[in-house]
């Protein structure tokens, strides 16, 4: 069910103000992808225009093409709420809904489009879901208490839980272990490697050791210059990108040589 | 262990509302080699962010003062203008609370002396003659049509107000959405015996047609009386009244529904009804709740506008909404000619101690329902 993704000369809007400019990428279907790049080169921005994320803020806009698997997602007669269910997605910030337990939470999305579904098989998606996320051992006794009653990294897990449970062909993650302590850090990145067995994993990250640990391929975003839109500079398997990269810039970012 | 951590780990019963029954001990994020004190610095760090993301509803019992903030925390070294801060806050609420207090009090001494004298039982009587050696008075039509009107005011309210509250927040432009809350928040201006003369002369005819309508309804609330000035027009105008109040405080929780939230179900594939369904009316339910109480407590407690519309009709006591009577503020009002000897006037200030202890209920009830599912919001 995992599908491919591909960006053709994508232009990024905040109203009149161009974030990013001409990405054109592809990513494979069950591998896992990195953005990565300095703050406020359009990293998120790119990711969110993958499951059209990016037009819930006023005035955003995007040009170009996004495809999955062919199917340009921002043709004219798609709906996007169609799309965010093909593409989840997981924000920087674990975000269960505060006001519902964790049982509540994992099915929010299947509950979406007044869908009726029976105990048993909610109960399933339950069980599957947190057991996917790696989180079922720890809360099966108390599905019933609140979301936002554990800890970040569970949270988070939570989350990935979340979105999982809908079977989307792409997760898309944003940052996903910033607010996260290192242990938490590690038990997602653990889970995103299983993950990508049945998905097409694309994440952003701020932390490089990160990107190279997880990822197949990795993509270097920067600001063409100051006050310039961000650009894709290069995207490559992430060995030779963080071994010997083609672009000089890429070289100076990964080893901490800014600019 | 540090002595802190000790007395952390013995007064794991306190409060930490948010935790659950989560230890440190039963989570694998944190690790079990590292020291105590650092866990349990993380989880109590952990803990504060959660609850400091959830801005608390107003006007409700949330928002409470942190304690050990003031200037004894920074080295016991005490400023004057600390001092003098401290002193006229503690001041203010003690003022108010002692004003509470004696205005019950004053109440209880002015009323009791009658109701002692009262010839027929003060609650569930239907007479109301409150003549001197002869006191004869209950508040049970009062206490009806009281909550009656003010209850069917709020059930014709509240879901407007919501719906203008959400249209603000969620659909409208912003320069269509500034000035409906403007107009919405010009209602509020509008002085209550306005509302009262427009009831009774405009309104009241124009709903002839409605109460018929309901009439077809067979119990005995909707019984048609075929009267002028009857308790549904005052529920009307009295939804009117409360209308805005309740609308301004429905807009601000929903308006600050936290971003994330809000991404959250439409990264879901939630549409724009299923988004407000799932995280913003669950967001805003206690700042609703509370904004519907002080509406009601305003309903509750209206005069002139009550007064004006409803008519008196004597005879005898009727469930029906389609008929004239009297709230406790409206009776008072009726009766302030009367106010020439105690006896008398302690009824109907027997009568306002009622309303007052009937608001102080309605304030508890709408805490407890807020409350309930406290570990959920």
């Amino acid at each position: 069910m995992a599908k491919r993704i591909e960006t053709k000369d994508l232009n990024i809007y905040y109203g009149k103000f161009l974030a990013v400019s001409e990405v054109s990428l592809t990513v494979a279907p069950r591998s896992i992808t990195a953005f990565i790049g300095p703050s406020g080169c359009g990293k998120s921005t790119v990711l969110r225009t993958l499951n059209r994320m990016h037009e819930v803020i006023a005035g955003a806009r995007v040009e170009g093409r996004v495809l999955l698997d062919g199917d340009d997602i921002y043709a004219n007669g798609i709906d996007p709420v169609n799309v965010r269910r093909t593409i989840g997605m997981v924000f920087q910030r674990p975000n269960p809904f505060p006001t519902m337990s964790i049982y509540d939470n994992v099915v929010a999305g299947l509950k979406l489009n007044s869908r009726r579904l029976k105990r048993s098989e909610t109960d399933a998606v339950v069980e599957k879901s947190l057991r996917g996320a790696n989180l079922w051992e720890e809360v099966r006794d108390r599905l019933d208490k609140p979301g936002a009653g554990l800890s970040g990294g569970q949270q988070q897990r939570l989350c990935i839980a979340r979105a999982i449970a809908v079977e989307p062909q792409v997760l898309l993650m944003d940052e996903p272990c910033s607010a996260l302590d290192p242990i938490s850090t590690l038990a997602i990145e653990d889970l995103i490697q299983t993950l990508k067995e049945t998905y097409t994993i694309v994440i952003v990250t701020h932390n490089m050791q990160q990107a190279a640990r997880v990822s197949d391929r990795t993509a270097f975003f920067n600001l063409a210059a100051v006050g310039k839109p961000g650009q894709l500079v290069e995207m490559d398997d992430t060995e030779k990108i963080f071994a010997n990269p083609s672009d000089r810039r890429t070289e100076d970012y990964i080893s901490g040589r800014f600019g | 262990m540090t002595d802190r951590a000790k007395k952390r780990a013995a007064g794991s019963s306190l409060p930490p509302p948010r935790v659950g029954d989560e230890s440190v001990e039963a989570s694998p994020d944190l690790d079990p080699t590292s020291p105590d004190v650092l866990g349990d610095g993380v989880r109590a760090h952990d803990v504060t962010v959660v609850g400091s993301s959830q801005p608390l509803a107003i006007g409700l019992d949330g928002a409470r003062p942190v304690s050990g903030a003031g200037s004894a925390a920074a080295g016991g070294k005490s400023r004057i203008g600390d001092k003098v801060f401290l002193g006229l806050s503690a001041g203010a609420s003690g003022f108010v609370i002692v004003l509470v207090v004696l205005i019950g009090v004053f109440l209880l001494i002015k009323s009791v002396p009658s109701i002692v004298d009262d010839k027929v039982n003060f609650l569930t009587s239907t007479e109301w003659s409150p003549t001197p050696g002869n006191l004869r008075f209950g508040i049970a039509p009062l206490l009806w049509v009281t909550v009656i009107i003010s209850l069917i005011a709020l059930i014709v309210a509240v879901p407007i107000a919501i719906g203008i509250a959400l249209f603000i927040t969620q659909y409208a432009p912003r320069r269509i959405a500034k000035p409906v809350a403007y107009t919405i928040d010009l209602l509020a201006a509008i002085p209550s015996i306005v509302f009262g003369i427009w009831g009774a002369t405009v309104l009241s005819p124009k709903l002839e047609p409605v109460q018929s309508f309901l009439s077809h309804i067979p119990l005995p609330l909707f019984d048609n009386k075929h009267a002028n000035g009857t308790i549904f027009d005052g529920s009307v105008v009295l939804a009117v009244m409360i209308l805005p109040i309740i609308t301004a405080i429905s807009r601000d929780v929903f308006e600050r529904t936290p971003r994330a939230n809000i991404e959250a179900a439409l990264a879901l594939g939630a549409t724009k009804w299923e988004m407000i369904r799932i995280a913003v009316l669950p967001h805003g339910r206690p700042g609703v709740i509370s904004g519907s109480m002080l509406g009601l407590g305003r309903a509750l407690g209206e005069t002139i506008a009550v007064y004006l519309i409803l008519s008196t009709v004597g005879g005898p006591f009727s469930f029906s909404i389609f008929t004239g009577g009297e709230t406790f503020a409206s009776k008072i009002a009726n009766g302030s000619a009367e106010f020439n000897n105690p006896a008398s006037t302690g009824a109907y200030i027997a009568a306002g101690l009622v309303l007052f202890v009937l608001t102080f209920l309605v304030n508890s009830a709408a805490r407890a329902i807020v409350n309930r599912r406290k570990e959920f919001s």
